[in-house]
């Protein structure tokens, strides 16, 4: 029973996940896509779940669909005008686009469909949040205090490209 | 077995999240539609990230701080992406990618 329900709920998340990723590709309008790719995130964090990490789902909702998505409402609302018609699609681009991304998208499905993937031969069995900030902090803290500095970097110079660049007030 | 508790059928699901994200960034010529297609490539990459992590990885700590690492980025990137776009709108009036050609010789 409760098999029937994780496996239902399962294909309820990829349904999110594929349909909030075909709107956000798909749509016409801009807001629609920005909706679609919530949807499509949200779908992600309980894939992430799936896989025995809630941290990493819960982190993927706060970063994700609560900063990165937000983010993106502003830009739009900061440029084009949403009342304004679309201009027309050229077919030849939607068609060629098609065409590549069906060519890599067939490439890479026989890729995961042939390979045999082996286990790593001895596996520890700790998801626990301890044991990653454990890592976070001893290991890999050098690429911790990396990501920070590149957080702060891209701050400052989101500030300065927006405000016009070098040399204007 | 349930299809969740199989390798592939992540695999497969980042395939398509990757690939609807390459269609996008082929085919759109919104600069903000461009963001949200290569947003939706970065996810296929962390889905991947974590689905070894899950069924091959020998500890489980590091691919869940390697999807961490994907979403700073992310978010890094989407920051500059996001003003470098208020900026061309406001050189250009538009943020059509096929106008912003001023470097072509």
């Amino acid at each position: 029973m409760s098999l029937l329900v994780a496996t239902l709920s399962f294909y309820l998340v990829v349904a999110a996940t594929v349909v909030g990723a075909v709107i956000a590709v798909a749509a016409r309008n801009i807001f629609h896509n920005v909706l679609g790719l919530a949807l499509s995130l949200i779908g992600v964090a309980g894939l992430f779940l799936y896989l025995n990490s809630p941290f990493v789902a819960l982190m993927q909702i706060l970063i994700y669909v609560g900063a990165i998505t937000i983010a993106i409402c502003f830009a739009i609302m900061l440029s084009q005008p949403l009342y304004l018609p679309a201009p027309p699609r050229n077919p030849l681009k939607i068609q060629g686009a098609a065409f590549g991304a069906g060519l890599i998208f067939i490439f890479l499905g026989l890729l995961t469909r042939q390979t045999v993937w082996t286990p790593a031969a001895e596996r520890v069995n700790d998801w626990s949040i301890t044991t990653i900030g454990h890592y976070l902090l001893t290991q890999y803290v050098v690429i911790f205090e990396l990501i920070s500095l590149l957080l702060l970097v891209a701050m400052l110079g989101a500030i300065v490209t927006a405000r016009g660049g070098r040399g204007s007030a | 077995m349930a299809a969740f508790n199989q390798l592939n059928t992540y695999l497969y699901l980042a395939v398509i999240l990757f690939c609807l994200g390459l269609y996008g960034v082929l085919s759109r010529r919104n600069l903000i539609a461009v963001l949200i297609s290569v947003e939706l490539m970065l996810n296929a990459a962390s889905i991947n990230f974590m689905a070894f992590n899950r069924f091959l990885a020998p500890h489980p700590a590091v691919g869940q701080i390697v999807a961490l690492f994907i979403m700073a980025v992310a978010a890094a990137e989407a920051a500059i992406a996001l003003s470098i776009i208020v900026a061309l709108y406001r050189k250009l009036k538009s943020i059509n990618i096929e106008q912003a050609n001023e470097l072509r010789g």
